[in-house]
């Protein structure tokens, strides 16, 4: 199946993302550009973490009026397959195709360390080869990853079951220890009502491989193959 | 306005206030044959300053190894450069920011990895790493947390945004440093052979030009610019301090990759210190050109700038390259594609000279190679008394505490010793996906995509061993980041020093760097570790006195195959733990004797080189084979320290803790041997069933070595010496820094 990435000049995790879908997957994978609206006739669209442009201002904050963006709205509402990871995760709320905010962690400090995050939902083309409830050892590394959304917008989540990934003790417990950033609820990434846009702070792109101390990302990335096998 | 500033009269104070000594300037009168207007004194005062011109440290530094087998590049460019086959090279440096962190720790911190990431790239290097090593006063004192925050927050966002991961480092607190904080920061950059490129003008006729930010009046040099800012009601603006933009220089640095893998340039080369001047004056002379600018042509950030403002600038984010000759057009289009400032600014000529103009009249005119070559001093030095009182320091006077567990805890606890996880949870240290050995081991590990090869990486520095011995105190710090690398199977291949002393103007504190030169000298000899390139900090001094002569060394390391490093922390129950390495029982120099004893004295231990290379050579050999789980140096906080890190550091990459179950070796007193300091020491763990193996080839190494015990169980014991829980020594490791700084 095919992959875009899509670049901005503060991008910094495109090659990450590049590296785990063609070396670790095996996938064709495009870099497209900030500039450019051709995504090349992706799958799926990787839109990856780093400081889009600079992110001085609210991260993701200008990224959404790039032209690419405009594309990835227009991929995003024809059904297909977007992945925003961390700096993605922010630009896709900003953007208005997944809901809520992220704010700054309330530790107001940048952290990186390995956490992990429970599956809450499997029927979706992101998680489905992973089992309900299964902690993925995936790490994070971002100042502003504290989920964020108005108490009519989180029952929304819930209701439609959207919540797809939470922080958690490598048991699978939800803990207040376990929430590195302070996010509602627990929440580490969600998706769009229709299932195709999926954004979680945590990098899958930083775990596809036991060399950098977890391979459990490659449940995410599996999951967008088979559900591109059933399909567009 | 302009015309204000050039009728500067040169008097004696203008000239005293630049920096330069009468006899300075009479030299510079001779080299132009006439007086130097003010803008071309300015040019002498930077280009000459120590920063620059490394006028007094130049003829000792002469005196260290350089070459190598594997060197492309030493000393004198931007950064070194190493070879490490399969056509790959790695270029790495490190460099001081120091007094623009004590002024303004986020924004000095920042700006210094900004810096280093520029020298790097500049090679036509991708940077892969940072690593950098900090020292503050004690973290008791507010006025330190404060530094220690704004710095590390500094150091974070600048590598977080630009995306290249902070894998390593090291923080000492010390009253050494209450009111001289140190911060060096070390780059590490992979490069293709064939897409090496260097810091020279080339080619009659061939454009400069200007790219990054704009030039504005930050970080004009205070001291050269003390005499003109009376005239000057405008300079009242300028910042002292240079302002950090890591988005521009991230874009700075892929449209600079991306013209140099395009072939299109002759020469490249950043503006840090000194700016504008340094920048063109050096390629001038590394291409034995001339070359001549006009400042009318530079982007500026404000108006009524002079040329001399314009020159002096270090306005951060800036670059200044050659175009190879009908290259310009594609220059300027990657440049436009990064949304970047360009500006032609001049030409390079054969004229040997460094011709400024402003709009076309000029202002400066100075032989390039005059500005290179600083005057060369030889100072004074005299050995400080204090030394001989280190030397001759009775241990017998010192107790032997009844009870080591709580001294154990205490150790732990120091912050000098304890875990800097605080730190470096705020460094995105896993960006690029290369990450093999996180922060919180002896070295770092990094893989090189495509290969099987990867880097180690360390840096070490251990300014109160060489407060009581330089030379020996020097030799230890390359030794022992020799042996970070080793610990994890790597060979060093290259060594970076940034050389922090006080006043070379003093006697004493030139005798210490001149035998802290010697001490790294030898030492890298003994290990046939060439020394590629590196930054000195001199000055670094207050009122109540000079920092603890401080070299900070940054060792490189290769592996030929990454998958087999070793890291420090315990791997599995049952496993045999070794030690490697004599035990000891003197306690001079050591961080126990300073932190439960309150005495920063005694004598520094000793160093026997050939045997610290045997014991890299059989840690080289075992992990090799196979034969160990673990690696771990025996430095700070002595055996017991090192213990304990084994068993509870593993939590680094989320393993648990593991207890063991050990004699304590030697005979002596027992605080020495638990906490003393003798180097050339390792602790291992391995396999039972390779255990025969690795006796076998220790026995070989001329290693001295002894079986201390076993992994296991969720305390420390060591038997008839003290117990820990894992729990406690964890919290206290791990939760020491946090606290003061979470509170």
């Amino acid at each position: 199946m095919r992959f875009s990435v899509t670049v901005f000049p503060g991008s910094n995790c495109d090659h990450d993302c590049e590296y785990v879908v063609r070396n670790v997957m095996g996938q064709p994978v495009e870099m497209v550009w900030h500039k450019e609206t051709d995504l090349k006739d992706p799958d799926c669209v990787v839109v990856p973490g780093g400081f889009s442009y600079g992110d001085y201002l609210r991260t993701g904050a200008i990224a959404r009026f790039s032209p690419v963006m405009r594309s990835v709205a227009d991929f995003a509402a024809k059904g297909g397959l977007v992945i925003g990871i961390c700096n993605g995760f922010q630009i896709l709320c900003e953007a208005g195709l997944l809901p809520g905010a992220l704010l700054r962690n309330k530790t107001l400090k940048f952290i990186c360390q390995s956490v992990h995050v429970r599956v809450e939902e499997t029927d979706t083309p992101f998680t489905n080869a992973c089992s309900k409830g299964q902690a993925l050892k995936i790490p994070i590394a971002h100042g502003e990853g504290n989920y964020f959304i108005d108490p009519e917008g989180l029952k929304k989540l819930k209701d439609n079951r959207q919540v797809v990934v939470r922080y958690c003790d490598p048991k699978g417990a939800l803990t207040q220890e376990a929430n590195p950033n302070g996010s509602l609820d627990s929440i580490a990434g969600i998706c769009n009502l229709k299932r195709n846009v999926f954004g979680l702070m945590p990098h899958p792109d930083r775990s596809g491989e036991d060399v950098l101390g977890s391979s459990d990302g490659k449940f995410l990335w599996n999951s967008i193959l088979s559900a591109t096998a059933v399909g567009r | 306005m302009t015309s204000g500033i050039m009728d500067v009269e040169i008097t004696e104070k203008v000239i005293r206030e630049h920096g330069l000594k009468p006899d300075e300037y009479d030299r510079i009168v001779k080299i132009l044959g006439r007086k130097p207007n003010i803008t071309e004194l300015g040019l002498y005062s930077v280009m000459w300053s120590e920063h620059c011109g490394y006028k007094h440290s130049r003829a000792l530094l002469k005196t260290l190894p350089t070459k190598g087998p594997r060197v492309l590049q030493g000393p004198g460019e931007n950064a070194g450069i190493v070879d490490i086959g399969e056509g790959w090279a790695v270029a790495f440096k490190v460099e001081s920011h120091n007094h623009p962190s004590a002024i303004e720790p986020y924004q000095g911190a920042a700006t210094g990895v900004g810096g280093i990431l520029r020298d790097i790239f500049t090679m036509g290097a991708r940077p892969v790493a940072n690593l950098n090593s900090l020292r503050f006063g004690p973290l008791t004192d507010p006025k330190v947390k404060r530094l220690f925050s704004g710095v590390v927050h500094g150091i974070a966002d600048y590598g977080n945004c630009m995306g290249i991961p902070t894998v390593a480092g090291e923080v000492v607190f010390d009253p050494s440093y209450s009111e001289n904080c140190l911060v060096n920061a070390m780059s590490v950059g992979l490069v293709r052979h064939d897409q090496i490129i260097r810091g020279k003008a080339t080619g009659v006729g061939n454009a400069v030009i200007y790219i990054g930010a704009t030039t504005g009046r930050d970080g004009i040099h205070g001291a050269t610019f003390a005499s003109i800012e009376l005239t000057d009601e405008s300079t009242e603006k300028r910042s002292a301090v240079q302002v950090a933009d890591p988005f521009m220089e991230k874009l700075l640095m892929e449209a600079t990759l991306e013209l140099i893998h395009g072939d299109l340039l002759v020469g490249i080369q950043d503006m840090g210190a000194a700016g504008l001047t340094c920048s063109t004056s050096e390629m001038a002379y590394r291409g034995g050109a001339g070359i001549e600018i006009d400042v009318a042509l530079v982007p500026q950030r404000e108006k009524g700038m002079t040329p001399y403002e314009i020159l002096l600038s270090e306005s951060q984010e800036r670059m200044l390259l050659v175009a190879k000759p009908g290259c310009e057009t594609k220059v300027h289009d990657i440049l436009a594609k990064w949304d970047l400032h360009a500006a032609t600014i001049g030409k390079v000529t054969d004229t040997g000279r460094m011709v400024v103009k402003e709009k076309g009249k000029v202002v400066a005119d100075v032989p390039a190679d005059s500005l290179a070559d600083a005057p060369i001093y030889h100072p004074a030095k005299s050995e400080p008394a204090i030394l001989k009182k280190h030397r001759e320091f009775d241990e017998a006077s010192v107790p032997v505490p009844a009870q080591m567990g709580p001294i154990l805890e205490k150790l732990l606890a120091d912050p000098s010793i304890a875990s800097k996880r605080w730190v470096y949870r705020q460094y995105d240290h896993m960006v690029r996906s290369n990450t093999l050995v996180r922060p919180g081991s002896d070295a770092a590990v990094i893989r090189v995509k495509g290969t099987t090869m990867g880097l180690a990486m360390a840096i070490d520095g251990l300014g109160s061993y060489c407060a009581l011995d330089p030379y020996e105190g020097a030799k230890i710090v390359v030794a022992e980041s020799a042996r970070n690398i080793a610990c994890t199977g790597a060979e060093p291949i290259g060594m970076t020093d940034c050389l922090n002393f006080g006043s070379p103007e003093k006697p004493e504190v030139f005798h210490y760097f001149d035998r802290v030169i010697a001490g790294l000298g030898d030492a890298c000899r003994a290990f046939n570790i060439p020394i590629t390139g590196g930054n000195v900090s001199l000055y670094n001094e207050n009122p109540t006195g000079a920092i603890d002569p401080t070299p900070i060394v940054g060792m490189m390391g290769l592996l030929a195959d990454a998958g087999k490093s070793v890291t420090q922390w315990f791997k599995k129950e049952g496993d045999a733990v070794y030690l490697l390495g004599e035990i000891g029982d003197s306690i001079g120099g050591s961080r126990y004797l300073q932190v439960v004893h309150g005495k920063k004295t005694g004598k520094c231990p000793s160093l026997d080189l050939d045997k610290e290379a045997k014991l890299h050579q059989a840690l080289r050999a075992a992990i090799g084979k196979g034969l160990l789980q673990s690696a771990h140096d025996c430095s700070d906080g002595g055996f017991a320290v090192a213990l304990a890190e084994c068993c509870i550091t593993g939590a680094t990459h989320e393993r648990e803790a593991l207890g063991v179950k050990a004699t304590l070796p030697g005979a002596g007193r027992m605080d020495g041997r638990l906490f003393g300091e003798a180097q050339s020491r390792a602790l291992v763990s391995c396999e039972p069933s390779k255990s025969g193996e690795l006796e076998g080839l220790l026995k070989a190494s001329g290693v001295p070595w002894a079986k201390v015990g076993s992994v296991g169980g969720k305390a420390l014991v060591l038997e008839g010496a003290l117990e820990l829980p894992l729990g406690t020594a964890s919290e206290l490791f791990f939760g020491a820094i946090e606290k003061v700084m979470e509170s």
